[in-house]
């Protein structure tokens, strides 16, 4: 036991020691000095240069944010990646759909469009030009509707892909063997299922009315753990930032939001528009809360869902990227900060395993919950075992 | 502020192609697994109740067995006690019996003995007074056998005699 201890000590004053020396080297001397009256040729030759020093945030957001191609491998001008169709509706232009490396990474319009950060912006040259020549339409921009299959829906249909497979290839298993103790993939998913069953939707809605609501709580936590898991895998089809991203987690808070205004009874409604057993003046104040909480319940469902899975991302990406900007310094050091990060990048996978459950685990409670109160009946006096008073704090 | 902005694409994809993974699944998916699974959950339920109920049954039985066996011990007790009553009444029967007869043979005995005694008193008397006579006779004719002793005889009764 002491011997571990003194392993640990060792390794943290290392770490410490290496992370306070780097200050000295961040004090290299620039070697490149800006000249201030560039024409637009120099300033694009700068910003290749620029591109040549290692940009860790632009990595990060790189990584995290959606793509109109699938990056594999490589950087710059010589990467591969798998481009993806680019759908794009316009009133003026009608529809145009064309495959997203017709823009050079962001250096060709193509159909009157270009790449701009990621975007896809309407320019006025209809003839393939260089994009950082080409003026921008505003007008067309702004009617613009980019249904384009970018990364994160390729990666989301992969993994819809995914599930159809696993989930009738399970089903099928049940219809062959009823009865039967369960076998691979059925064995793999039951338990789940059965914990989706007994610990969500029976804890949280109730014995006799969480029926209705089983596919739509499996699905969701089915869909944000899969995708949770894919976004862990760096290499294609994984590592996209499905679960991570805002839209996802806003249309899956969406649907919770929907199925609970639908099937929530009078018993709910009265709680919110005039809870019983309170004061008119209190009223006023209580009615505009629980409304706002109303909205703010599914709100904060993907908030916590888009910031957990965005912050894994981010942490592993930054890791990562800390090798290279030692290595940048020094090769040597990138090496040696290199065993750290690969040590620490492993221990927050692990810890991402985890979250990855965890997240779906609680936006799946959750969400059971908001419909668990949405169809409570309320206590019934006559009745001290309630079907579920123990569960009404969260 | 890209991250925080929802993109119309992905939301559009999203919304369409998650409504139908929804209702694939649920048709294909949901459904069948979590009624297979209620049905196995029933049908074990039912295995254990079965069981359970078998346990209960064989105890009864057991129970039942118990009974019996000690139902037949005690018909034994009773028998072997109705035996042993039986022969012992039998012997004090036999007993009474032989006794009584003992008794009735006795009585008979004894008054056989006593018939014969009275006979044999009755014979003896007889005898008796044939010998008193035969030796009556005999004194007389000695008493009387000469003139002298009748004499004597008559005077002597004669003097006996008052004759007033």
């Amino acid at each position: 036991m002491a011997n571990k201890i003194n392993i640990f000590k060792h390794f943290l004053l290392l770490f410490v020691l290496l992370f306070t020396s780097l200050s000295v080297l961040a004090y290299e001397p620039q070697e490149k000095d800006y000249k201030s009256e560039a024409t637009p040729a120099e300033n694009h030759d700068k910003h290749e240069q620029k591109s040549d020093k290692f940009n860790a945030g632009e990595l990060i957001i790189g990584h995290i944010t959606d793509a109109h191609d699938w990056h594999i491998a490589g950087e710059g001008e010589h990467s591969i990646s798998l481009p993806l169709p680019v759908i794009l509706y316009s009133s003026q232009r009608g529809l145009s759909i064309f495959l997203s490396n017709k823009f050079e990474h962001g250096h060709k319009t193509y159909n009157g469009y270009k790449l701009e950060k990621n975007h896809i912006v309407a320019v006025d040259e209809m003839e393939q030009v260089d994009a950082h020549h080409s003026t921008v339409n505003e007008e067309v921009t702004n009617g613009l509707w980019d249904i384009s299959i970018t990364k994160n829906v390729l990666a989301m249909f992969v993994s819809f892909g995914l599930m159809l497979w696993m989930f009738i290839t399970a089903a099928k298993m049940y219809k062959r063997n009823p009865g039967q103790a369960p076998k691979g993939m059925q064995g793999l998913l039951e338990p789940l299922i059965i914990f989706v069953r007994d610990d969500i939707a029976k804890s949280a809605i109730g014995e006799k009315r969480y029926h209705k609501y089983m596919p739509f709580l499996l699905t969701v936590f089915f869909f944000i753990w899969i995708n949770n898991l894919l976004g862990l895998i760096p290499i294609i089809p994984g590592g996209a930032n499905v679960t991570g991203n805002i839209a996802i987690g806003m249309v899956l808070a969406a649907v919770v939001f929907i199925i609970t205004v639908v099937t929530a009874n009078k018993h709910y409604w009265q709680h919110i528009f005039a809870m019983p057993g309170v004061p008119i003046g209190v009223l006023v104040l209580l009615t505009p809360i629980e409304i706002f909480g109303m909205f703010l319940k599914p709100f904060v469902l993907m908030i916590r869902l888009f910031a957990n899975m965005l912050a894994g991302h981010i942490i592993a990406l930054s890791f990562f990227s800390l090798i290279f900007i030692f290595a940048e310094m020094n090769t040597g050091l990138g090496w040696g900060v290199g065993v750290f990060s690969v040590a620490f990048t492993i221990f927050m996978g692990m810890l991402e395993l985890l979250v990855c459950f965890l997240q779906a685990y609680v936006f799946t409670l959750l969400a059971a919950m908001y419909f668990g109160s949405a169809i409570d009946e309320g206590h019934d006096k006559h009745n001290p075992h309630d079907d579920h008073d123990h569960d009404r704090n969260f | 502020m890209e991250l925080v902005k929802p993109e119309f694409g992905l939301i559009f994809w999203m919304c369409i192609s998650f409504g139908i993974i929804l209702l694939i699944l649920k048709k294909f998916a949901w459904k069948p697994i979590l009624n297979m699974l209620h049905e196995r959950e029933a049908s074990i339920q039912n295995a254990l109740d079965a069981a359970e109920k078998a346990k209960e049954e064989m105890k009864a039985l057991q129970s039942n067995n118990e009974k019996i066996l000690a139902d037949a011990r005690n018909e034994r007790d009773q028998l072997l006690k109705d035996a042993r009553e039986i022969r012992e009444k039998m012997i004090s029967e036999a007993k009474g019996i032989a006794t009584k007869e003992g008794e009735r043979l006795l009585t008979i005995a004894r008054e056989n003995i006593q018939n014969e005694k009275m006979a044999a008193i009755t014979e003896l008397k007889n005898q008796v007074a044939t010998l008193s006579i035969e030796i009556a006779e005999k004194i007389l004719k000695s008493e009387l056998s000469s003139d002298e002793k009748q004499k004597t005889l008559v005077n002597t009764l004669l003097k006996d005699v008052n004759l007033n």
